[in-house]
């Protein structure tokens, strides 16, 4: 075991812990963001440099500072070490570099993008990052490459975080036609010669990618995230464990995704048979609505603990104040 | 004239043969060492030598192989990194295509030292008639019994192979030299862990400049102690530089370290001087990497010393008022020369070869290129300058290997010491952007 001090808390945690896996396991505002990192996939992290902190001690043994800021998500613990990331103006200087960095090649297309909503990059800029930009000259464009009829791929929107590769070198195994090309700012996701992914598993690149590079395309411009309701579902299915999330709008289910817990990242990955096929109510077991935490926009749609505010209510016209009283929200404690 | 320990024969005709070669005392060390010393007490001489990582880093050759891990059973490697591709340094050409039994007969003697019964040369794809050199000379090399099994009766077997890169400055970079080794993408790693521990299919590797390598025979055949007379402080031995630019006499040059910047490049027994009679105006010391120094500071240190050719005395001020010794790539600028077009180049070059993993890197590269495009090409404005200067340093110290710092560096350094020549850019951008241009103010130094 290792006893860390990270922003002042004191936690002990197994040795080969990371940083950052320590700092979840306190939690709150604390936790480094994470645009690259990806627990269930081996390998991945060190690349998008979000989650840089400051090691103030190495460790009991030499408590000398780090020289550099460290990436949290893939250095281990050591007895004694002291970090610093939200106490750290520094780190937090270094954050906002890294978020302009992100976001200059990027597209800014929030409006028309799917993603918008349920986006890492749009999380992590609106918390960490300015409202302006110094960028002046033309953002990089690619050129579109078709990956097949299921997954749209948008590479102007991607950050390079190599998580798609390591699911698809780890999760959808076989005959791996997709990777990274080209290098520097040049560098593309890209399936050489434009072959088409084509594994029982492919699908779980939509999930895992933390911008809206690739999409669902039996969801595409169907609908904002926020105006669907997440439901918990399962299904009895012989490829996965059938644990899935059914986003519906109205009784019509516009899209299936994998389960995530609080920091984006899949508990259990499903097969496309699940995610792509099966989008009649008739074929899941429906479990109850999908816990969305009240940070995120999606959870604005109120649908899961409607919160009454009298102040807003007050100002309702008429007709709408006759309609809440007819069909009354729930309040909360009630 | 000081020793030439690594390049005295240079010219000998047909040196390049094994036999030539061994006339002029080649494989002395191979037998010393196999026959005589055992591969601790050639870490040793190593160590005692004091010399210093040749590939630009400068850290202790001796050190780094007292590092490597040496678990049972498991094989360890050395690797030499031929990767030389840093615009301005072109000192392990010369050494590899003119003197490649060298190179081999190093790499023999520190894989005795190291333990290591495979070893890697990885040569810049570019260079490919230096591999056929080196692969001519690893066969006679074998035929002649210093290569193979139970080299020279010793019992001690080894395999060297050299491997050419794909064209990428990047695997120069040693973790991402592996992993193109290896056969993957050329992307550096996270460290730790270092090659030391987890290096060439996750086995203990150690990996050196050609250079470096190149001077363990002579280390072994003179000792560490005799070696280590040489040089001022512990900047210790002899080091190739390539001198490139507008010198009357530009080459590679090998100079024991400590001599004076000054004499070389203005004694007739080195570079001879700027050309056309022409003022200096700056200098890049150790390949385009390394911050770029005005005349003044290169040749006096900031404290008013004469600045030597040596890893202490070039990195004297820090980054204030010093530079870095580097990989000895060493580019003179004469008065006529636009610091900020050649800023503009090296930009344009980091960026090229950034691998695009981590996003300061990747992004800020191309930032740092198109703001000096604008620069350059006299679209520029005044907050341009500083914008430069900030996106540097949001590069410097984030990226997962130093090309970030690489990159970073010598744009940090050109604005800290011209800055009156890039407002001129802006001021100025008529005549700043016609051809031949050249920046009329007196500079104002920091």
């Amino acid at each position: 075991m290792a006893k860390i001090t990270f922003d002042g808390i004191e936690i002990e945690v197994p040795d080969g812990t990371t940083i950052m896996n320590a700092a979840r396991q306190i939690g709150g505002s604390i936790v480094p963001p994470a645009m690259c990192y990806y627990t269930p996939l081996k390998g991945s992290g060190g690349k998008c440099r979000a989650c840089l902190v400051k090691v103030a001690a190495g460790s009991a043994k030499d408590p000398r500072p780090m020289p550099k800021l460290v990436a949290s998500c893939i250095t281990a613990v050591q007895d004694g070490m002291v970090v610093e990331n939200t106490t750290n103006d520094s780190v937090l200087d270094v954050r906002k570099g890294i978020v302009e960095m992100l976001l200059i090649n990027h597209p800014l297309d929030c409006p028309v993008c799917d993603q918008a909503g349920e986006c890492d990059l749009q999380n992590f800029t609106f918390e960490h990052g300015l409202s302006t930009t110094r960028y002046e000259e033309e953002r990089r464009t690619f050129e579109k490459i078709d990956i097949g009829p299921l997954i749209q791929l948008h590479m102007t929107r991607c950050i390079l975080c190599y998580r798609c590769v390591y699911t698809a070198d780890q999760i959808a195994k076989g005959d791996r036609v997709h990777g990274v090309l080209g290098r520097g700012d040049a560098a593309e996701i890209g399936t050489y010669i434009e072959n088409i992914i084509d594994n029982d598993f492919s699908g779980n690149v939509i999930d895992v990618c933390p911008v809206g590079a690739l999409t669902d395309k039996t969801f595409r411009f169907k609908q904002r995230v926020w105006f669907t309701k997440p439901v918990n579902a399962h299904r009895d299915c012989p490829k996965c464990a059938g644990n899935v999330v059914l986003w519906y709008k109205g009784n019509e289910v516009l899209r299936t995704t994998a389960r995530k817990d609080q920091y984006g990242e899949v508990k259990e990955w499903i097969c496309n048979e699940c995610r792509f096929e099966k989008k009649e109510t008739s074929d899941w077991t429906i479990e109850g609505p999908a816990h969305i935490d009240r940070s995120s926009v999606i959870s604005a749609n109120h649908y899961e603990l409607p919160v009454l505010n009298q102040s807003v209510i007050d100002d309702l016209p008429a007709s709408t104040q006759r309609e809440l009283e007819k069909n009354p929200p729930l309040k909360l404690g009630s | 004239m000081g020793r030439k320990l690594l390049t005295e024969h240079i010219n000998v005709e047909g040196i390049e043969t094994l036999d030539v070669y061994r006339k002029h005392g080649g494989y002395r060390s191979v037998e010393k060492a196999l026959k005589t010393m055992t591969p601790d007490e050639v870490v040793e001489e190593v160590k005692k030598s004091g010399l210093r990582g040749r590939g630009g880093a400068g850290f202790p050759t001796g050190l780094k192989w007292s590092f490597l891990a040496k678990p049972e059973g498991v094989p360890r490697y050395l690797v030499c990194n031929a990767d030389e591709s840093e615009p301005g340094t072109f000192k392990d050409r010369q050494l590899m295509s003119k003197l490649p039994h060298l190179l081999i007969e190093g790499m023999i003697t520190s894989s005795y030292a190291l333990g290591a019964n495979t070893s890697y040369i990885y040569i810049r794809g570019e260079l490919l008639y230096v591999l056929r050199i080196l692969e001519k000379a690893i066969a006679e090399a074998y035929a002649a019994g210093f290569l193979g099994k139970n080299i020279l009766g010793s019992g001690y077997d080894l395999d060297l192979f050299v491997h050419p890169g794909g064209g990428a400055y990047i695997c120069g970079e040693e973790t991402a030299l592996l992993e193109s080794l290896e056969g993957k993408r050329g992307n550096p790693r996270n460290k730790p862990p270092f090659p030391a521990v987890q290096g060439l299919y996750a086995r203990p590797t150690v990996v050196n400049n050609v250079e470096s390598i190149a001077a363990v025979p002579v280390i072994v055949n003179e000792g560490g102690d005799e070696y280590a007379k040489i040089g001022v402080g512990k900047s210790t031995g002899t080091k190739l530089f390539s001198a490139c630019g507008h010198l009357n006499k530009p080459g590679i040059y090998e100079i024991e370290l400590g001599l004076p910047v000054e004499e070389f490049i203005y004694s007739d027994e080195y570079c001879g001087g700027i050309w056309k009679g022409r003022d200096l105006k700056a200098v890049v010391a150790g390949g385009s990497s390394v911050p770029i120094l005005p005349k003044e500071l290169i040749l006096k240190t900031a404290a008013g010393e004469d600045r030597l050719m040596t890893y202490e005395s070039l990195s004297d001020g820090g980054f204030v008022t010093g530079t870095m010794l580097g990989s000895g790539g060493f580019i003179a600028m004469d008065e006529t020369t636009s610091i900020v077009r050649n800023t503009w180049s090296f930009a344009r070059f980091y960026h090229h070869e950034s691998c695009g993993q981590c996003s300061p890197c990747r992004e800020g590269t191309g930032w740092l290129e198109k703001v000096l495009h604008r620069l350059v090409h006299g679209h520029g404005q005044r907050h341009d300058i500083d914008l430069l200067v900030s996106v540097a340093k949001q590069i410097e110290g984030n990226t997962i290997c130093p090309l970030g710092e690489a990159a970073a560096w010598p744009v940090a350094a050109a604005v800290r010491h011209f800055r009156d020549e890039f407002e001129w850019y802006v001021t100025h951008p008529q005549e700043a952007t016609k051809p031949g241009a050249v920046y009329p103010g007196q500079l104002v130094r920091a």
